[in-house]
């Protein structure tokens, strides 16, 4: 699935210029085999939102005909969409992937976390993936992050070292220098991977269209009963929505990220084909975490701190 | 605004870009100016710019806020790290590796460097070439960075006047062709006022050329391969072990350089065995040909031993191992690189074992003065090395290949990345090699 290029400028037309597409995609397959070369027990976090899925994708094409020599981690809010959870079970059957589950709602049973008045679960999700990692040895994690999402990830690198707290130091990052990736890291210590560093959300969608890689369906126009609460339309559900003064109305709406339903907002739209959303994306007028992330307007530094304290 | 339809997004290329300069230059408000008229700013950020604005009392956005990352800048009115941007036109796709001009971030300059394929040098226009201006200047051409643009900004501030505009221009292309960089393109803008930033200038009608966005879409992004030698670093080695796939042995990696194609002649380095390549898999399609940047995986005719860290390359084309490698280097570290330092050294996929022999001179970037023997380097340090590797590396110039002659340090105490290393010379011309006046250069 090669896309040739026009170059914009006449007469300038190489046959060796890679789309953009292709570019990036070719860049993270590097990623994921550097990993693979240089790490024993690497671990992909998968939530079945649309960047992990991509990373999967990525991974499994890194490695054909062989099988993809990591295993996967979804950190379980207790929140998820049944849609995404179907679609996250489907996948790994497919593939025959071993599949690890960091539960949040299991750490609050056991009193080792307590629920946000606010009823969001996103927060809570560090300690359950910290711990997971610890217990399992992980020694690189790979993360859909990417740097245009939010101020404190333009910072971030594609290998970032996390000291055996988890803790992210942005002093102590490493400088990148050509595509020289430096993974040591101490016995206790790992590295967190982001292999769509340089996506956009955009090119995440183009790339899904591309691929024709299937998604959950939550990421098109569907109705739904929502309510209004922050600005944001939210699932009405037992985690904790409606409350008193918010009503619930059926709308057509769609998802631009999957997270947590109590702090993911859907969007007003009427996008049904990936040609429609994606069309939406380039006119939207807002970022994808502006949109739709309750969690990242708590303050200017919201993201750097849930990052020190071992955050994706 | 334009709607970019996504047939017109897809078949579109990627620059990488890195700027250069200082607060005072203009280059945040550049950076700003550049996401602000593509329309790459969203209301949402560009809220969240005012709301953070006013809380400091300011009165108007300020754009810099955009690019500043992390709680410690903002709280120091700083920028301590390279931060990189996204943005895209119909044309193209861009990603902007935005480095701190100040004399202590040498490092954060030569990172963003290492990636891009055009950096962009901002001079004031009241101001013209000055000490930082060099020194910017010696790291792109250093760093071979293809494609270099000379931002003269604030022109507003010197009434629009070619003759000004010409005359750094002059300047600033000579220094650049005595250091070998291939190219200089010059352009007359106001980052404030936005002329020539992404619309034409209504203020400097004797200026012919391109505006600055327009010259990002144009520049060409890939080079004439012909001349280049093919390079594969083995990162991986695939074997299924199937039913399906009894036999399968890929060799998989990032073409670092060139082409190769089924049928070519190859010799695995260090080992010096040779083969024939039976096949390519372009991510499960399988090809004739691939080039650099691809990713592919390799097979060959014959069961030779190949692994990770080797590197595969034409037979008719190999380069020599050495275990004496000798580069100019910027120190990244904190710590300093002392001569009889024991460290790793990672090279492609290859990471050995390596000792400093020596340190034969430290170069000043502000006047391109040697000093010999330094006897060590410390952080934002360029310098030349000579070191002793375990074992032999299969090493390119970096004239000729940015992947495979390039290089990192690493401590193998506590993993931290010392030093990034560009073999063989360090300028395309002869060094111009002037006395060392005295040695307060930029140590601190």
């Amino acid at each position: 699935m090669t896309t040739t290029v026009a170059d914009t400028e006449e007469g300038t037309v190489s046959p060796y210029a890679l789309s953009h597409l292709d570019s990036l995609e070719s860049e993270a397959v590097h990623i994921f085999r550097e990993v693979a070369g240089e790490f024993e027990r690497p671990v992909i976090l998968f939530s079945g939102g649309k960047d992990s899925i991509v990373m999967l994708h990525l991974a499994l094409k890194a490695f054909a005909p062989a099988a993809v020599p990591f295993s996967l981690l979804h950190v379980d809010t207790g929140h998820n969409f049944p849609e995404v959870l179907e679609y996250r079970d489907r996948v790994v059957a497919e593939h025959g992937l071993r599949l690890h589950v960091a539960s949040v709602q299991e750490y609050i049973d056991r009193g080792a976390l307590r629920e946000r008045p606010d009823g969001t679960r996103n927060p809570l999700q560090t300690l359950p993936l910290t711990e997971k990692i610890q217990a399992e040895r992980f020694d690189a994690v790979f993360g859909g992050g990417r740097r245009d999402e939010e101020k404190a990830r333009a910072k971030e690198r594609v290998f970032s070292l996390r000291d055996e707290f988890s803790q992210w130091d942005p002093r102590r990052q490493r400088p990148e220098l050509w595509n020289l990736y430096n993974g040591r890291h101490a016995p206790g210590e790992h590295v967190r991977v982001f292999p769509l560093s340089n996506w956009t959300e955009l090119d995440v969608w183009q790339y899904i269209a591309r691929e024709g890689i299937e998604l959950p369906e939550i990421y098109f126009a569907h109705e739904r009963e929502v309510f209004r609460r922050a600005g944001m339309w939210l699932t009405a559900g037992e985690w904790g929505g409606p409350k008193d003064g918010e009503t619930v109305e059926k709308r057509l709406v769609r998802y631009r990220t999957v997270g947590d339903m109590s702090c993911t907002g859907a969007v007003d739209s009427d996008a049904v084909t990936l040609d429609d959303v994606i069309a939406e994306i380039a006119a939207s007028r807002l970022t994808e975490r502006g949109a739709t992330r309750a969690d990242d307007k708590m303050s200017e530094a919201a993201m750097e701190d849930r990052k020190r304290e071992g955050y994706f | 605004m334009s709607t970019i339809t996504s047939e017109e997004l897809s078949a579109t290329t990627l620059l990488r870009f890195a700027t250069a300069g200082s607060v005072d230059d203009g280059k945040s408000t550049l950076v700003g100016r550049l996401l602000h008229d593509s329309k790459s700013i969203l209301s949402d950020q560009l809220e969240a710019v005012e709301r953070a604005s006013a809380s400091r009392g300011q009165e108007a956005p300020d754009l810099a806020l955009l690019t500043d990352g992390l709680r410690a800048e903002r709280e120091q009115g700083i920028t301590i790290d390279v931060a990189y941007r996204y943005f895209a036109t119909p044309r193209r796709r861009f990603i902007l590796a935005d480095t701190p001009g100040h004399v202590q971030y040498t490092r954060n300059m030569v990172t963003g460097a290492s990636t891009a394929e055009l950096t962009v040098i901002l001079v004031d226009a009241r101001n013209g070439v000055v000490e930082q201006t060099r020194r910017h200047a010696a790291i792109a051409a250093l760093l071979r960075v293809p494609h270099v643009v000379l931002a003269v900004n604030k022109m507003d501030l010197v009434d629009y006047r070619e003759p000004v505009f010409a005359a750094i221009a002059e300047e600033f292309t000579a220094y650049a062709s005595e250091l070998g960089v291939p190219e200089v393109t010059a352009i007359p803008i106001s980052a404030l006022a936005g002329d020539n930033v992404v619309d034409p200038s209504a203020n400097m009608d004797w200026y012919g050329g391109p505006t600055f966005l327009e010259h990002l879409e144009t520049v060409p992004v890939s080079h004439d391969l012909a001349h280049c030698h093919a390079r594969l670093p083995v990162q991986y080695v695939i074997r299924p072990q199937t039913a399906e796939h009894p036999d399968y042995r890929g060799y998989a990696g990032q073409i670092a350089a060139g082409t190769f194609r089924v049928g070519e002649p190859v010799t695995v380095l260090p080992s010096g065995r040779t083969s024939t390549i039976s096949g390519i898999d372009l991510l499960g399609e399988p090809v004739d040909v691939a080039w650099t940047t691809q990713s592919v995986t390799v097979l060959l005719a014959d069961d030779v031993d190949v692994s990770r860290g080797d590197l595969i390359v034409p037979t008719k084309d190999a380069p020599a191992t050495t275990q004496d490698v000798e580069a100019t280097v910027c120190h990244v570290a904190d710590q300093p690189l002392t001569v009889g330092h024991r460290v790793l050294i990672k090279h492609g996929t290859r990471t050995v074992k390596a000792i400093v022999k020596d340190i034969p001179s430290r170069l000043t970037l502000d006047d391109l003065s040697l000093h010999p023997h330094p006897g060590q380097l410390v952080a934002n340090d360029i310098g030349r090395v000579k070191i002793r590797t375990a074992q032999p590396l299969p090493v390119d110039s970096y004239a000729d290949s940015r992947r495979t002659g390039s290089f990192i340090l690493i401590d193998p105490a506590d993993g931290t990345t010392l030093t990034a290393g560009m073999v063989g010379e360090s300028f395309a011309s002869p060094e111009p090699v002037k006395d060392a006046l005295d040695d307060d250069g930029w140590d601190f």
